[in-house]
Parts: structure tokens; C-alpha cells; sequence
């Protein structure tokens, strides 16, 4: 298969935090300045390391929100028993210090030549690598056709709610909403299902791709899904979260 | 030297050094990490193979159960960061599978249902260092975690312990698998932190 290996060795490199946007109660977007970013690929992460005063060290990997080409940025939502997320969620302020090794993961990326359509599936902050895939896809001027499936708790939780409420002319948003719903929600409010699949994703006969991102639970029942829709398993990639014990 | 991040402090307990490897932190959870759907592959088609060697050698799933069988007590690394300790599981050591098979080889690619590769030395899979597991803290491996079986060699990170194996490539050279070829490091000792090429 097409590696697309890191090439030398991945060194950590000190980050200043820039810009920091609250996305919803529990998510924050944090703009990372890094002085020698060799750049990246939609859909791939980042390890961040914090160091305490004390000497004493936290790793954990979070993907990538920001499109190559533009400024390193990633999104984190806080888990409340989390060490690193907590901080970077409700702690970090601009100028602050921290480091970064990567871009890291080849697999769970898009690129414009690859093509489409493309299906993005995102379960709660799962959006986050789709986001990027998403604003690459108009930087780069491509037309694929997209449709993202995006299942949250509530509106609330929507993350990039703004941005995904005028996307790009080719990009389909299709919310569901599995907790609670705003009034005269005329969105899905369930999880997603076969049913749900069956009406939103391609055809299998139009060759499309699905990026699937989300808790176990939800890239499980999607990808599964996906292959009864016919989807061949090689055009399903995923990618889970939970496993990164942000 | 890396820069103090203003307002950071140690949360968790220390791990115990002896026990985790540097960088990792101690989870309860099995999380799952994998990069497509999940396989479900009947029994009835299932079967372990080693080529490779002067001759194919391939188990049926019966054959494969027929053999004999370990329990063990295992500490597992992820790369993504998370150590699990104490996990128990059973199945049949390398060493058995592999004393059915003459051949030369240094090096092993394991396959798995799905299209996953993984490659080791073959030193790696013998002396009591490997074994195909097929039960996970007394109960049928879920196929989420790999089931009905994978590889487990829980002295690398654990995407080296290939889920849904269905068997070995012996080959001469170490030649990379999945992810290997995606920039992670081609042996992945945890205690060296052998992340990602050139750790």
C-alpha cells in the first residue's frame, strides 16, 4: 500500500497558544503557533505534551481541526476525569506554552485527488478531523460532493455549529440530535441507524468514501452499517475515539 | 528542555514505573482502536495460517482449539498512550504453531481478516513471548477486540497484537505492515517508547 510515512524523526516542538474559541460548554478550539510546522493532511492528529512546574509530563494525541495550509489548530473536548483535556479546555490562555510532535497518521486522511463522493460520519467530537477534511475541500477548491452525518447529544453540543450551518456549495449537513432536541426540531433524534444510513449516505453504486469518527459504539454500528449498505470495507475508514483517553 | 505550561499539575497517580512504560497512563477501559469495520468471519471458515516456511501449515478452527492452550496474566500498551494492566487471557502459544513449521525466516508479517499486517522478528513470537488468544478475562474474544481471535504479544505496543489474525507470512526481511508503513515504528518496544519512525 501507498505509505505515507513520517519521514525522520518526529521532534517535539514548543507550541504558543494563539486564539482560543469556545465551541461549545465542553469543546475548545485552540490555535497552535509552531515555529517550524512542516504542515499536514486532512484528518490527521497531533501528539501535545504539558510539562508542570514540577518536571512532571502528560501526552495525549488529538486530531487536527485546521485544513493544511492553515495555522496548526486543534479542537478538544473536556472529559471530566481527563488530565491533559481539562486543562487545555478550560486552563490555557493565549501565550501560553506547550509542545507538539507530528503530524502523525497517514490512513485516516483525505486528499482533493482522492475524490468522492464522500460520506464523513462524526460522533460528538469526531467532527473534528472531518472539519478539516471540510475546509480543505473548498481550499482547495475541489467540487466532490460531501454529505456529513453529525450526531450529537443536543444542539448545545454542536460543535463548529456555525461554520456547518452554511456549508460549502456541494456539502450536505444532516444533523441528529440523540438526547434532547430545540423545539420544532425537524432534524433525525435518534441515534444513527440502518434506516438513517439507507436515506443519507451514497449508494454503494456510486463509489463513494466514508470517513467514520467517533466513540467505539458509534464506529462500530456506522462502519457495520455501511458494509450491509454494501460499502466495500476498504472504502469505510475509521477512526475512534475514547481510545486516546483525552 | 521542555517549557513549563503555565497552570499544569499531575492529576493522576503516579504509575508505577516497573509496571508502565514512560508516557503511557493506567486505564480501566478496553479501548478500541482500529481502521475499518469490524470482520465477522464464521468459525466454519475461519483457519490459521503459516507460510512461508518448506511447507504451508493451516489450522481449522477445531484443529486450531484441538491444540494445547495457556492461560495468562498480562500487562497490555497502547500507543495511543493507555496501559491496561492485569488483563487475563488464553490461547495457544507461537511456540506451539510455529514447532509445526520448518523453516529459516527471521521475520513474520502477520494477517488478519480485514487486510491488517504487522511485522515482527520471529524471535519475538517464541519462548513463552506469543500466542494466538482466543478467550479475554474468561470469555470469548469480542469481535470488536479481535475476536474469535488475535494476536497477542503484549511485550510491543499493542497494534503489533493483530486482531482477527489469520496467520503469519515468514519472510527474510522485516518488511512493514499497516502501520508501520504509515510512519509507526517498525518494532514498537514500549518500554523504549518506540512510538513512531525513528523513536
Amino acid at each position: 500500500m501507498a505509505g505515507t510515512a513520517v519521514r525522520g524523526r518526529l521532534t517535539w516542538q514548543t507550541a504558543t497558544v494563539g486564539r482560543v474559541t469556545r465551541e461549545t460548554a465542553s469543546a475548545v478550539t485552540l490555535s497552535l503557533s509552531v515555529p517550524d510546522w512542516p504542515g499536514h493532511r486532512a484528518g490527521q492528529h497531533v501528539d501535545i505534551r504539558l510539562t508542570a512546574d514540577d518536571g512532571y509530563q502528560a501526552e495525549r494525541a488529538y486530531s487536527i481541526a485546521s485544513a493544511p495550509g492553515e495555522p496548526l489548530a486543534i479542537t478538544v473536548e473536556r472529559l471530566d476525569d481527563g488530565e491533559v483535556s481539562p486543562y487545555l479546555t478550560e486552563e490555557a490562555r493565549p501565550g501560553d506554552q506547550l509542545e507538539v510532535r507530528g503530524p502523525i497518521g497517514g490512513y485516516f486522511v483525505w486528499e482533493a485527488e482522492t475524490g468522492g463522493p464522500l460520506l464523513l460520519a462524526a460522533g460528538g467530537s469526531g467532527v473534528v478531523p472531518l472539519r478539516a477534511i471540510l475546509r480543505y475541500r473548498s481550499l482547495a477548491g475541489s467540487s466532490v460532493p460531501v454529505r456529513l452525518l453529525y450526531s450529537s447529544r443536543s444542539w448545545e453540543d454542536v460543535i463548529y455549529s456555525t461554520e456547518l450551518d452554511m456549508p460549502a456549495y456541494g456539502v450536505e449537513v444532516i444533523h441528529t440530535l440523540t438526547r434532547s432536541q430545540p423545539p420544532k426540531w425537524h432534524g433525525y433524534a435518534r441515534r444513527v441507524d440502518r434506516q438513517m444510513l439507507t436515506e443519507v449516505a451514497w449508494p454503494a453504486a456510486d463509489r463513494p468514501l466514508a470517513y467514520v469518527c467517533g466513540p467505539t459504539s458509534f464506529v462500530e454500528s456506522v462502519a457495520a452499517g455501511l458494509v450491509g449498505l454494501g460499502y466495500p470495507a476498504g472504502r469505510v475508514k475509521t477512526e475512534r475515539f475514547g481510545a486516546t483517553g483525552q | 528542555m521542555s517549557p513549563v505550561s503555565r497552570g499544569f499539575h499531575r492529576k493522576r497517580e503516579a504509575a508505577p514505573a516497573d509496571r508502565v512504560p514512560p508516557g503511557q497512563y493506567v486505564t480501566r477501559d478496553f479501548p478500541v482502536l482500529s481502521a475499518g469495520p469490524t470482520p465477522h468471519t464464521a468459525l466454519d471458515r475461519w483457519s490459521f495460517s503459516i507460510t512461508g516456511g518448506r511447507e504451508p501449515k493451516s489450522w481449522t478452527w477445531d484443529e486450531f482449539r484441538a491444540l494445547p492452550t495457556e492461560k495468562l496474566t498480562t500487562d497490555i500498551h497502547c500507543v495511543t498512550r493507555w496501559s491496561k494492566l492485569d488483563t487475563t487471557w488464553q490461547g495457544v502459544s507461537l511456540d506451539v504453531l510455529l514447532a509445526a513449521v520448518e523453516y529459516e525466516s527471521r521475520y513474520a508479517l502477520a494477517f488478519s481478516d480485514g487486510g491488517y499486517t504487522t511485522n515482527m522478528p520471529v524471535a519475538d513470537l517464541l519462548g513463552g513471548k506469543a500466542w494466538v488468544a482466543f478467550n479475554y478475562e474468561g470469555a470469548p474474544l469480542g469481535a470488536e477486540h479481535g475476536g474469535p481471535a488475535r494476536l497477542l504479544v503484549p511485550h510491543l505496543y499493542f497494534w503489533k497484537s493483530a486482531k482477527w489474525v489469520r496467520g503469519l507470512r515468514l519472510r527474510d526481511t522485516d518488511e512493514p505492515g499497516f502501520w508501520e508503513n504509515y510512519g509507526y515504528h517498525i518494532y514498537g518496544d514500549p518500554w523504549r517508547e518506540q512510538r513512531y519512525a525513528g523513536d
